[in-house]
């Protein structure tokens, strides 16, 4: 582990464990590095151990073994430093239903010693980031999820931090509330904010995250830009449904000279990965019409995280097709191509 | 107090006071059901005046003890309640993440206690004087009994804190207030701990602190100042608060494992 200055430092893991009495790994010796001013998306399904990890990241649950640091602080011997270095906005956004926006601004700056001069100018302007400036003196017990979630967002920001933790920030909001988020945690990391965000949101992690860990059972099972994850698993695939049942075989045979045939599809066509990439498309629906088979559906897949995920773990992310659009990324779909 | 620590204590103690504020539903019945149930026994048990040995002629002015007691046993719901609620959010959590102290935490959290206790002692003196309840030791009297009031809902309070850092659950903290109200009612509760003639009722009482708290009470009422009285009151309310926050704070050490 490095000795980096707090300033420049971002966060560093080797072999962190936790372990629960009677239970599983929920945490199984994970590795992982985040460099100061970028976004590191942790992506896995319910139960993975993202917010486990990231309970003990933010100092409030103490490893089974291994180590950390974070901002260049111990989390177990200097958790006093990480806290000062550090906003969180964990799994639940934990507000008071009784308070208002602007008094729990007012709570949060002076419990991290704001001077008092300086609270109501930095609430002023942390409500105004987030777009709550004219719902400040309502009180949260009003506020819709979207609305919470952004108060969330500023309380973590109150003390201006440099490593912003972020639990599931977007589960259950809606598309315009989530991209309004996402548009926010990507300014941070244009002023120089370290992001360590989790998610089960394939769209989140690819749209945000400089890099990806995905982690399944507790263990980083691949890590990377999105573009390298993607990469790993190779090239696109071209998923045709014919019109006619009968018309597998011949279809098959139509799209054997394109590449290796993959499982076969939930929708009864044929799914050949393009050896020559996503260039090939248009020869496919030439091969197709020459073919003389009428074609129901046409659709290329660029290699996803799903993908990804399901290449390392053989089972598809939960929550894949939850995504904001509500279709599977990198897709194009044709309908109904083809000869008659 | 450093000044970090008396920011943090008031801050903490201003949103206490404001929940207390804007829950009625933790004052209204605070108020009224101790008041409901002193109209109930002053007029049901009135004839025990004439007891040998009664200390006053007005059983109003003997029951009006009860409400101050019954008031800080709500505090134990009212305060577990709160943290419990902040627990089971993840609001605790939040200022887990502060450089919020653990003393500062537990101190700020009795705010609204002490609210709550002020407002309810103010209230029932002044129902029980219209009513025609008398008070021995005048207006000072009236102070020293908002006080002991205070401090005996503040006692209170650190044991709903316990509970609620015990269990983190809000309802497991509600299921105790029958279990803190027995203590109540095996109490010199309805008759001085003297003239209590069953035997095994009379030495469950006599060992149970609520009777000395209640005979402090009374002896401003009904008896004007009674040092010796009022110091074991006093003492008896400051001692249950100490445990009660000694053992908050050990629940609040667990609880909280931050590193």
């Amino acid at each position: 582990m490095t000795n980096e200055s707090p300033e420049r430092a971002g966060i560093e893991v080797e072999g962190l464990v936790r372990e629960f009495k009677n239970g599983p790994r929920a945490v199984d010796g994970i590795d992982l590095r985040v460099q100061p001013g970028e976004i590191y998306g942790f992506l896995g399904p319910n139960g993975a151990g993202k917010s486990t990890t990231v309970l003990m990241l933010t100092t409030l649950l103490p490893p089974t073994a291994g180590t950390a640091r974070v901002a260049g602080f111990d989390i177990v011997r200097e958790g006093g430093d990480v806290r000062g270095a550090i906003g969180a906005a964990l799994q639940e956004a934990a507000l008071d239903p009784l308070l208002s926006g602007r008094e729990h601004m007012r709570l949060q700056t002076a419990l991290h010693g704001l001077p008092k001069a300086e609270r109501t100018a930095r609430s002023d302007e942390l409500l105004g980031r987030v777009g709550l400036s004219e719902a400040a003196d309502r009180r949260v017990g009003g506020y819709s999820g979207g609305m919470k979630r952004r108060l969330d967002l500023a309380l973590a920001l109150a003390h201006r931090p440099r490593i912003l933790f972020l639990d599931e920030p977007t589960t259950g909001l809606d598309i315009q509330s989530r991209t309004a988020l996402w548009d926010e945690v990507a300014g941070l990391a244009k002023e120089g904010v370290t992001v360590f965000l989790t998610t089960q949101y394939l769209e989140e992690a690819d749209a945000l995250a400089d890099r990806v860990g995905i982690i399944d059972h507790g263990s980083i099972v691949a890590e990377g830009t999105p573009a390298e994850l993607k990469a790993e698993i190779g090239r696109p695939t071209v998923e045709a449904v014919p019109r006619e049942a009968g018309d597998q075989e011949r279809m098959a045979e139509a799209l054997r000279p394109f590449g290796e045939r993959c499982d076969p599809t939930r929708r009864g066509g044929i799914s050949v990965r393009l050896e020559g990439g996503e260039s090939q498309l248009a020869d496919v629906v030439r091969a197709l019409d020459a073919a003389r088979i009428a074609v129901e559906q046409l659709q290329l897949h660029a290699p996803s995280l799903d993908d990804v995920f399901l290449a390392k773990t053989g089972r598809s992310l939960e929550g894949a097709g939850d995504g904001p659009a509500g279709e599977e990324p990198g897709s194009e779909e044709m309908e109904a191509v083809g000869a008659s | 107090m450093s000044g970090g620590l008396r920011t943090q204590v008031g801050q903490l103690a201003r949103r206490s006071v404001l929940r207390t504020m804007r829950q009625p539903g933790q004052i209204v019945p605070a108020l009224i059901f101790p008041l409901f149930l002193l109209a109930v026994n002053s007029g049901g048990l009135k004839d025990a005046t004439s007891l040998p040995g009664f200390p006053t002629d007005s059983y109003l002015t003997f029951a009006l003890a009860v409400p101050f007691m019954q008031g800080a046993l709500f505090s134990v719901m009212n305060s577990g309640t709160d943290l419990a609620r902040d627990i089971e959010t993840g609001f605790l959590n939040r200022l887990a993440l502060t450089p919020l102290g653990g003393a500062a935490l537990l101190s700020g959290l009795l705010a609204g206690a002490i609210v709550l206790g002020v407002v309810q002692a103010a209230t029932y003196l002044a129902v029980g004087l219209i009513a025609g309840a008398e008070l021995a030791a005048g207006a000072g009297g009236a102070l020293v009994i908002v006080a002991l009031a205070v401090t005996t809902t503040v006692a209170f309070g650190t044991l709903g804190l316990f509970a609620a850092l015990r269990t983190g659950n809000g309802e497991a903290v509600q299921s105790l207030f029958p279990v803190f109200f027995v203590f109540l009612f095996i109490s010199s509760m309805a008759l001085p701990l003297d003239l209590i003639q069953t035997q095994w009722f009379h030495d469950v009482a006599g060992a149970n602190p609520v009777s000395y708290l209640l005979q402090a009470y009374r002896s401003l009422l009904i008896e004007g100042w009674n040092l010796g009285e009022l110091a074991l009151g006093f003492a008896i309310a400051v001692t249950i608060g100490a445990l009660g926050m000694w053992a908050a704070a050990g629940a609040l050490k667990t609880r909280l494992v931050r590193t």
